[in-house]
């Protein structure tokens, strides 16, 4: 985050020489800094969220980039998604059955991994991956080519960068996240069967049965759909520091990373939002 | 080949025929924090005419060219090309003008993900939608071939040198024919004989298409090569303007200091 006009804002002027700051300036002046660097950030985010929705919804539409995007977000991350998804639901499915039996509810293991995965675990683990792979890949593509005046050169040719740069990668990320979202489950449901079943051996048929009984629109549909947010996130906040970096290869490094830390922390936080609206709308 | 000095003859009889300068620059301030980069400049470029601008490192060359461009805004002053203010348009407005612009960066700025064809090609694709792809294709190896590049289609920017780099970056400029070409510093970091080629092959093209120029060098052999005017710069005003011979006569001290140095 970027932080400055400090003293516009505080009021405060710069010490005297042989003056030493006092302790209230000491501890005040860095909090100052941070709240203002805060609200700085924030409003550049909101600024550059209105251009790209701007250019998004202008022709000419840049179909052909969206399906490249996609093709970049969607089918390349489908590999590690599959893979943590599986992961995931074999952890559950390990974790679940030492912690049911302690209750004698062995019965119940299926639905508490279907549910598990589907409602959270899929949808979170499947936004944090995205957004590290992806999410650095695009802050760090977009800063490379800002560095090098390569999104200067777009616009000097009368293309709309936020258009043809930013609007594409956002939606792709928001298109592909369900999607995505879907094959991680289907891959956490399958390995938790998998787990299961080299413990105490039951049918697939009859795994999934148990573990969906009982089912409703408001249990799946709304928690994977949430991912489309968090999709809105991870492209938004990539594209973001992308598209400002300054200061050479440290700038891009700077760029990938807060890319990456940053759209996590959102999506988590988001997903505590998301979570509470789902629980009252879709209840 | 036609020198400077014929290029400028022509250019005189374009003035008394009454046609309007392409760019016409007036009062241009532009400031970065306390730091003033123009302080009121103002000049003009009509077609056919190159205007060398020349100046110390940091004294706000590249970013009168920007400031053409529209990739800054000024903090006042007007930048008119042929007659439209462009200083106040927001980003979506400025297409139209920038369609008749062609901008050589410093460092090509060539884009690294496509090859030397489709870098070429890019504005093609997305401004002459009406062309067939055979006609695109065409209309590629023809501009890689006036700049002498046409065997490199293939290559990634990264396989080629930076002169050859600029020659891209000046094809993919002349892309949709446009009146006005803008360079920024185009023999930067070449070696001497790179830098002639440069020059000469700058010079052929504006023979060729009578565009309405500005160069912005420090390099002063180059100015003298490629353009019919000179602008010297300093602390972010015109310290003089005019040909090369002007500049030798002058008495300011600045540019005696620039031409002794140079």
């Amino acid at each position: 985050m970027s932080s400055d006009g400090f003293s516009s804002v505080a009021g405060t002027s710069a010490p005297h020489s042989g003056r030493q700051p006092s302790l209230v300036s000491s501890v005040f002046e860095p909090v100052a800094k941070l709240v203002v660097g805060f609200f700085e950030w924030f409003g550049s985010l909101g600024i550059f969220s209105w251009q790209v929705m701007r250019a998004a919804v202008t022709p000419p539409f840049e179909w052909r980039e969206l399906i490249r995007q996609m093709d970049e977000v969607g089918s390349k991350s489908l590999p590690l998604v599959a893979m943590a998804g599986g992961a995931i639901g074999a952890v559950l499915s390990m974790e679940a059955r030492s912690s049911l039996s302690r209750f004698g509810a062995k019965s119940m293991q299926p639905s508490v991994i279907v549910y598990t995965v589907v409602l959270e675990m899929g949808p979170i683990i499947t936004a944090l991956v995205v957004s590290g792979r992806v999410g650095a890949g695009i802050g760090a593509e977009l800063a490379s080519m800002k560095v090098t005046e390569q999104i200067d050169a777009i616009e000097a040719s009368a293309i709309n960068p936020y258009r043809l740069l930013a609007a594409t990668r956002i939606m792709a990320c928001i298109l592909m996240l369900p999607l995505l979202t879907l094959a991680a489950d289907a891959c956490g449901v399958f390995m938790g069967w998998v787990t299961q079943t080299l413990v105490a051996p039951v049918s697939l048929r009859q795994f999934i049965n148990s573990g969906f009984s009982g089912a409703t629109f408001n249990n799946f549909v709304p928690p994977t759909f949430k991912t489309a947010v968090f999709g809105l996130i991870v492209g938004l906040i990539a594209c973001f520091q992308g598209m400002r970096t300054r200061g050479g290869a440290e700038g891009v490094g700077r760029a990938a990373t807060n890319s990456v830390v940053l759209s996590s922390l959102f999506v988590i936080l988001a997903d505590v939002v998301l979570v509470k609206f789902i629980l009252v709308f879709f209840p | 080949m036609a020198t400077a000095s014929e290029i400028t003859t022509r250019h005189g009889q374009l003035e008394e025929a009454g046609s309007m300068p392409a760019i016409v620059v007036e009062k241009l301030f532009k400031s970065f924090g306390s730091q003033k980069v123009l302080n009121g400049i103002s000049l003009s470029v009509g077609r056919g005419e190159t205007l060398a601008v020349l100046g110390r490192s940091g004294t706000g060359k590249s970013v009168l060219l920007r400031i053409v461009i529209g990739l800054e805004k000024p903090d006042a002053g007007s930048v008119c090309i042929h007659g439209t203010d462009i200083a106040g348009l927001a980003l979506d407005q400025l297409g139209d003008t920038r369609k008749k612009m062609g901008f050589l960066f410093q460092h090509a700025a060539l884009y690294d993900s496509l090859t030397v064809a489709e870098n070429v090609a890019f504005p093609l694709e997305h401004h002459r939608r009406e062309m067939s792809q055979s006609q695109k294709n065409e209309r590629v190896k023809q501009l890689l071939s006036e700049v002498g590049m046409d065997g490199h289609l293939e290559k990634m920017p990264s396989d080629i040198s930076g002169g050859m780099q600029k020659r891209v970056g000046l094809a993919r400029a002349l892309a949709l024919e446009p009146d006005i070409l803008l360079l920024d510093e185009p023999t930067a970091g070449l070696d001497p004989i790179s830098s002639g080629e440069i020059n000469e092959l700058v010079l052929k093209l504006q023979q060729e298409h009578q565009m309405a120029s500005i160069v912005v060098t420090h390099d002063l052999h180059s100015a003298k090569t490629i353009a019919t005017r000179l602008a010297l710069l300093d602390k972010g005003n015109v310290v003089i303007e005019g040909n090369f011979e002007d500049l030798q006569q002058s008495h300011i001290e600045f540019v005696q200091e620039f031409l002794k140095q140079s």
